[in-house]
Parts: structure tokens; C-alpha cells; sequence
């Protein structure tokens, strides 16, 4: 048993210590949480860009709207339908051949295509929860369309999608590790490369999983102090 | 002041507004009754087009506003609406809710509108409820802000449609006095209802609209007093 514990200790000293190893963990997390930042806004801007195609086309008869929205639900169909290692594949060979590509940018460009998809489904659903009265009721007060979206039912559909926002762009987090497939330095490939020069394997991967773990218990615990905020229009 | 032609409104191929020719004068109180599904709702709703009409004119303070080109969203500031369900903004304190509209469409200050607010709240009987969000009123509460929610924009007209059809009968009484104060100030109003005690006591005109059509029209001594149109006292049997 003692000795057991001791190799194991061993193990986590040797993946973390010589070299200064640690600095290879911290340059990985630094290169995750930028490709994660990028890719949440992305994947905001596309899923606001693309939810507001959807939601317009419900009522608008432009023949361009129609034509937009046919063209977003096609990217929504296939990004939700296929695995994002495949997504990463294609257009990592697609679009970034040039040799001196910005890793950050195509980690977070591939990342924020798949969770726009998402991010848009998600507002979508947020704002389909509204229930029609409230357009109603702003119409009604002579409000255009706009005001009343702006003013009465997006900040309602935000508070609804808090918390499924939330998980979204917790697994986006995670998800970023995927990445590491295209040679981009995350986090998690740098903990394969420490295993590599220590032959043992189990300990960096167990270290990148307790990063990975921080990150998101604060995004988690980040997420929830939001959602108490905003819950003070509730009955009480 | 209000003058619908031949208004019609089918739901695909479902005919709801067969046809309705109605003036509704400066200061009348046209209370609308009917069988549920007969159109009625549907008929109001289309006074400030919130229901597009499929057929027929409506001509509001002389602008037409079936034709495309009309500015709806002027014209609807001129026609207050309170709901069956009440529809106050959720994230909005109840101050909130009654100027957002005044504040956010230039008509006042928000100072103006806070002031014009608590004056409304006085008259609702519920000034100390500035600050409180709608989920924390009752059913009866939240009818009575929303029809001061809708008097903020200093509306020509008032649009009832089935305002206390969702509330608890005990809260139904404080709603309605609230309209019958609104009626004797002199307010042109448009009421969808199954109060009949209220039509018959606020009323100048009451409507009886059964398959799409106003089947019969009187003043509510005559329309209660003696009913013509069978369906009418076979209606009148079944509610009073």
C-alpha cells in the first residue's frame, strides 16, 4: 500500500515538477481559455445572427428572410448533427492550409461554428417561450416590433436561457479539447506531451482533468451568481 | 369614432367575422356578449388590428387602418387594450410597466410619466404598489395596473377584451368598479364581457355577436328587457 501511494506520488511529482512541466500546463490552459473566449463570442454572434433569421422568418414574408432562414437551419441541421471532431477535420484541411495559421484562431473559429449553432437554438427556444400576450401587450401600447423586442421580450428569453446558456458554454470548455487533434497546444495536448517524456501517462491527464474541473465549477458557481441576480422580479 | 364596413376574418378556411358594420360614437360603452368561439374576441382584437382583418374596412378618427400604408403603431397609441390575462411585463416593477410605453414613444419625460403614474396608482387604489413586480399582486392587482398601464398613453379609446374572465370572483368586483368609474369619466369603451350585470348597468349598447355576425344590437333595458333573436334568449336563459 505505501508503496503504491508512493509511486503514485511519484508519478504526480514527475509530471509536474522537472523541467519546470508545470509552465507546459500553464501555457495549454492559457491557450484554452483564449480559444474559449473567442469561441463564446462567435458562437454568440452567429447564434444571435442566425435566432433572429429564425424568429423574423416567422412572421415576415420577405422573400430574402425566407431564403436566410432555409439557409440557417441547414447550418444548424448539419453542425448539430455530426461530431465536432469531423467538423474540426474538414475545416481545419478546408479553409487553414496555410502552414503559419494563428492556432487561437482556428481552435476558436471551429469551436465558435459548432457552438453558434447551438447558442442559436437555444435563443430561438428562449424567445418561442415568450408567451405571445407580452407581444401583445406592447404592440397594443403602441410599441414597434423592435422596441418591443428590445424593451419586453429579449430580456425576458435571457433570463429564461440563462441557465442553458450556461451549460452550453460550460461544454464548449470542455469541448475545446477536441482541438488539440490539429496540433493546436491546449491544454490537453500539452498534458499528452508531458506523459510523453515521463512514459506514464495517467498523472497529466489527471492534472489537465482537475483544470478542466476548476474551470468549470467557477463558470458553474460564475453562472449561478448571475441567475440570483436576475431572479429578483420573482414571486417571493 | 370607430366605423368598421364588412369587417371579416377567416382562420384559413374557418370564417370567424362574417360581415360586421358597427359606428362606435365618442363616449359610448359597447359591450360585446356572445357564445364562446362566436367571434367576439376576434372582433375587438381587430379594432386595433391586432388581428388583421382578411376582409372589410376600419376607419379610426377618420385614418383607415386596413389600408397597408397606415401608420398602426400611432394609431394604436390612441387605443388602450387590457387583457384577459393580464400580459404586465414580468421584469418590469409596476411603475415600470406603466411608463415604459409614454417614456419610450417621446410622449413624456420620465419624471412626467413617474408623476402621471403614481396619479393613476392612486386611482387604481393601489399606491404603494409602485415598486412591487407583477408576480407578487394578485390576479385582481394586475388587471387594474394594466388598465392603468394602458390610460398612461391618454388613450381616446379603451379596448376591454374578457378583462375578468380569468380573475377569482372575489377580485372580479374591484375590476370592474375601476371600469365603471373609467365609464362615467366619459371614456369611449369597447368591452368584450360575460359580466352581465355590468353590460347591463354601464352599457349604452350591447352587442350580441353569435356565428360572426351581430345577431342583435339595443340598449340594454330593450336587449335584456325583451330579446328578439332566439339564440339571443336562448344565450340569456343559459347566463342570467
Amino acid at each position: 500500500m505505501m508503496e503504491w501511494l508512493k509511486s503514485v506520488g511519484e508519478g504526480f511529482y514527475n509530471a509536474w515538477f522537472p523541467e519546470q512541466r508545470y509552465l507546459a500546463y500553464l501555457s495549454g490552459l492559457r491557450m484554452t481559455l483564449l480559444i474559449s473566449l473567442f469561441a463564446v463570442m462567435i458562437g454568440i454572434v452567429i447564434g444571435v445572427l442566425i435566432a433572429v433569421v429564425r424568429v423574423t422568418a416567422r412572421t415576415s414574408k420577405l422573400f430574402i428572410i425566407k431564403v436566410l432562414d432555409k439557409i440557417a437551419l441547414f447550418y444548424i441541421t448539419v453542425i448539430r448533427g455530426t461530431p465536432m471532431i469531423v467538423q474540426i477535420m474538414i475545416i481545419y484541411n478546408l479553409i487553414f492550409t496555410s502552414p503559419d495559421t494563428n492556432p487561437i484562431v482556428v481552435g476558436a473559429v471551429c469551436c465558435g461554428i459548432n457552438s453558434g449553432a447551438y447558442v442559436a437554438e437555444i435563443i430561438r427556444a428562449g424567445i418561442a417561450s415568450i408567451p405571445v400576450g407580452q407581444m401583445e401587450a406592447g404592440r397594443s401600447l403602441g410599441l414597434t416590433y423592435t422596441m418591443t423586442m428590445r424593451t419586453i421580450i429579449l430580456p425576458q428569453a435571457f433570463k429564461n436561457i440563462l441557465p442553458a446558456l450556461g451549460n452550453e458554454f460550460i461544454s464548449l470548455v470542455k469541448e475545446t479539447s477536441v482541438i488539440s487533434v490539429i496540433a493546436v497546444n491546449d491544454l490537453m495536448k500539452m498534458a499528452g506531451y508531458v506523459g510523453s517524456r515521463t512514459w506514464d501517462v495517467i498523472p497529466p491527464y489527471v492534472i489537465a482533468a482537475a483544470i478542466y474541473l476548476t474551470m468549470t465549477l467557477f463558470l458553474t458557481w460564475l453562472m449561478g451568481s448571475f441567475e440570483k441576480m436576475m431572479a429578483k422580479s420573482d414571486r417571493h | 369614432m370607430i366605423y368598421t364596413k364588412d369587417l371579416r376574418k377567416k382562420f384559413g378556411e374557418h370564417e370567424v367575422l362574417c360581415g360586421i358594420t358597427q359606428h362606435i360614437e365618442k363616449g359610448e360603452k359597447v359591450v360585446v356578449i356572445g357564445p364562446s368561439g362566436s367571434g367576439k374576441s376576434t372582433f375587438l382584437r381587430c379594432l386595433n388590428m391586432l388581428e388583421e382583418p382578411t376582409g372589410g374596412e376600419i376607419i379610426f378618427e377618420g385614418v383607415k387602418l386596413t389600408d397597408p400604408q397606415t401608420n398602426l403603431d400611432q394609431i394604436r397609441q390612441r387605443m388602450g387594450m387590457v387583457f384577459q390575462h393580464f400580459n404586465l411585463f414580468p421584469l418590469k416593477t409596476v411603475r415600470q410597466n406603466i411608463t415604459l410605453a409614454p417614456v419610450l414613444l417621446k410622449k413624456m419625460t420620465q419624471e412626467e410619466a413617474d408623476a402621471k403614474a403614481d396619479e393613476l396608482l392612486k386611482r387604481i387604489g393601489l399606491p404603494d404598489k409602485a415598486d412591487s413586480y407583477p408576480g407578487m399582486l394578485s390576479g385582481g392587482q394586475q388587471q387594474r395596473i394594466a388598465i392603468a398601464r394602458a390610460l398612461a398613453m391618454d388613450p381616446a379609446v379603451m379596448l376591454f377584451d374578457e378583462p375578468t374572465s380569468a380573475l377569482d370572483p372575489e377580485m372580479v368586483g374591484e375590476v370592474l368598479a375601476i371600469m365603471k368609474e373609467l365609464a362615467e369619466d366619459g371614456m369611449t369603451m369597447v368591452v368584450v364581457t360575460h359580466e352581465m350585470g355590468f353590460a347591463r348597468e354601464v352599457g349604452s349598447r350591447i352587442l350580441f355577436i353569435d356565428e360572426g355576425i351581430v345577431a342583435e344590437e339595443n340598449t340594454p333595458y330593450e336587449f335584456f328587457g325583451s330579446p328578439q333573436n332566439p339564440r339571443l334568449q336562448d344565450f340569456l336563459s343559459k347566463v342570467l
